[in-house]
């Protein structure tokens, strides 16, 4: 059995949670090696879970070029079966970047793997309706696995793994980072709320976002969205929970209209209790709530704030 | 300024997905499909880009059912130019389609591709570093904000927690674009049929593709029911789980 070579991610000098995610998975598969990009040697001492660290000093912040170059010459060291890599929009640059340079197959969106002779991925594709078992050959192969797929405590434990240290290559230095963009600071912060009104693109229109906020001051909730409700403009990124929004794990999550897009569950399906409604019975929110009505979400929520008052 | 803007079909997420036969794919005869939303941000970061200055936009598309519908849409949203390539799969995975786009495009010597940052099939990548890879550009993607000012390309890109890293890009370069500035622009039906009856789809054939490295679907299924919720029938039960849970 080969190596499994898991790439580490952080951000803003600390390491993902995902990263040990990986870790957590890979020990299951083989012998776990880590490849460490611009990382530093805090973060080394948090990877004990590893069988060996191969790092590159390269610079604090992701790059996607510089990064998925210094990744393609950590891969020549270490000759992997499999390279995990998170589902990240850091992740996801870097496994497609090593899938290029070493015309390596790729699995993403995965949330298992295994590998008994031939290398399996499962994921769950278009919108979470299709969960598909996609075949990558024995190795070498590349996934990219979506947060939470595995406990990270599994693989999280302090100690001094062997470090092997690899030059950086030169790359071709036509993407330059120029800085970080902090978010502003929230009206609301949705990830202190106890309950949790989130909305998503069954609410239809701006103004009907009124009902859910007179909801939500029924519970002493916030309101919450998925990510087209943002993108159209209608709530601040401050209230968008999922991949590239928050994290959230109120006591009760109530989603009106959202469908439940792995994006999207990624970002609060450790809520405690999680109550969907939804028009459609097949939508794959359904599938992680704990509490689910099909119902049309105006006459439930117009009938359910009264009964709160 | 040239900008390119592959465009793709996907199936309609709104509607039951028909699996084929051998449940290793979907049954694309009875799909309804649409434009993958994320192309659609892409074209309107184009047509934005080319408003605010000077530039040309071209669409770009495999050939397959309703192509050519929706290759005239973008030229009524403001595309100058609409090219359909032939001889392809229009199903086929990322690493695959890369290949073929990457012939047509390298031909066409684009300052900027713009591409949505993924689509709802995506199990073998994202379009937009695969194709960077085979023209040679550099590529960033999960990109929000995007200004070209001369030839850099300062980008948006996304991170966890509503953090973002700014980015310039040396161009020519390929940008996986996960919003547009605005929200993307409708073309009135009236607009669409009336380009129709004026307007040209160019044609040129998908080219030699070579070895293409690709991950075989082996399975697909539609995920299990009943481990799930439980349902519940009227807004009574909701307020009795609210006081269980002691927030009502």
């Amino acid at each position: 059995m080969g190596d499994i070579l898991v790439v580490a991610e952080h951000l803003n000098g600390q390491l993902d949670e995902a990263t040990f995610e990986l870790i957590g998975m890979a020990n299951g598969l083989g012998n776990t090696v880590v490849a460490l990009i611009g990382g530093t040697d805090e973060m080394v001492s948090q990877l004990g879970a590893a069988s060996k660290v191969v790092k590159v000093d390269a610079a604090a912040d992701f790059n996607p070029e510089s990064y998925g170059a210094a990744l393609g010459a950590v891969a020549d060291t270490v000759n992997p079966q499999v390279v995990l890599t998170t589902g990240s929009s850091m992740g996801m640059e870097l496994a497609n970047s090593l899938s290029a340079q070493k015309n390596w197959p790729l699995a993403v969106a995965a949330t298992g793997v295994s590998a008994n002779g031939s290398v399996k991925a499962q994921a769950a594709l278009f919108g979470g309706k299709i969960i598909a078992t996609t075949d990558l050959g024995s190795g070498p192969c590349i996934v990219a696995v979506v947060g939470g797929s595995a406990p990270a405590d599994a693989g999280r434990k302090e100690g001094s793994p062997a470090v092997e240290t690899v030059d950086a290559p030169a790359g071709a230095g036509k993407v330059h980072f120029k800085k970080l963009i902090m978010p502003e600071s929230a009206d609301v912060d949705i990830t202190t709320k106890d309950v949790l009104v989130a909305i998503g693109r069954g609410i239809g229109s701006k103004d009907d976002i009124e009902v859910a906020e007179e909801l939500a001051e029924a519970l002493d909730a916030a309101v919450a969205a998925s990510r087209p409700i943002i993108d159209a403009g209608w709530l601040p990124k401050s209230r968008q929970v999922g991949k590239s929004g928050l994290k959230v794990k109120p006591k009760v999550y109530i989603a009106l209209g959202i469908s439940g897009a792995p994006e999207h569950l990624e970002g609060m399906k450790n809520s405690s209790t999680i109550i969907a409604i939804n028009s459609d019975k097949n939508a794959p929110i359904f599938d992680v709530a704990h509490y689910g009505m099909v119902a049309d979400l105006f006459d439930v929520v117009e009938e359910l704030t009264e009964a709160l008052d | 300024m040239k900008i390119v803007v592959p465009l793709k079909q996907v199936p309609d997420l709104v509607e039951d997905l028909e699996l084929n036969d051998d449940g290793t794919g979907l049954d694309y005869e009875y799909l309804k499909m649409k434009l993958n939303e994320w192309d659609d941000h892409a074209l309107e970061e184009a047509i934005l880009t080319k408003e605010a200055g000077d530039a040309e936009v071209i669409a770009v598309a495999l050939d397959g059912e309703d192509v050519d519908k929706m290759l005239f849409t973008a030229l009524a949203k403001g595309a100058d130019k609409a090219v359909k390539i032939t001889g392809a799969n229009p199903y086929a995975g990322n690493h695959e389609m890369a290949k073929v786009l990457a012939n047509a495009i390298s031909g066409m010597s684009p300052d900027l591709v713009l591409v949505g940052v993924q689509s709802a099939g995506d199990s073998d990548g994202w379009l937009a570093p695969l194709l960077a890879a085979h023209l040679g550009m550099p590529s960033v993607s999960v990109v929000t904000g995007l200004q070209v000012s001369g030839n850099t390309a300062t980008v948006h890109k996304e991170y966890s927690g509503g953090i973002m890293a700014e980015f310039d890009v040396e161009l020519p370069g390929v940008i996986g674009i996960q919003a547009a500035r605005q929200t993307p622009r409708y073309a009135p039906v009236s607009k669409v049929r009336q380009i129709q009856q004026s307007a040209t789809i160019e044609e040129v054939a998908a080219g030699d593709l070579g070895d293409v490295v690709t991950s075989t679907v082996e399975e697909m299924k539609h995920p299990e029911k009943g481990g799930g919720a439980k349902m519940l029938s009227d807004v009574e039960e909701i307020v009795e789980v609210l006081k269980e849970k002691g927030v009502a």
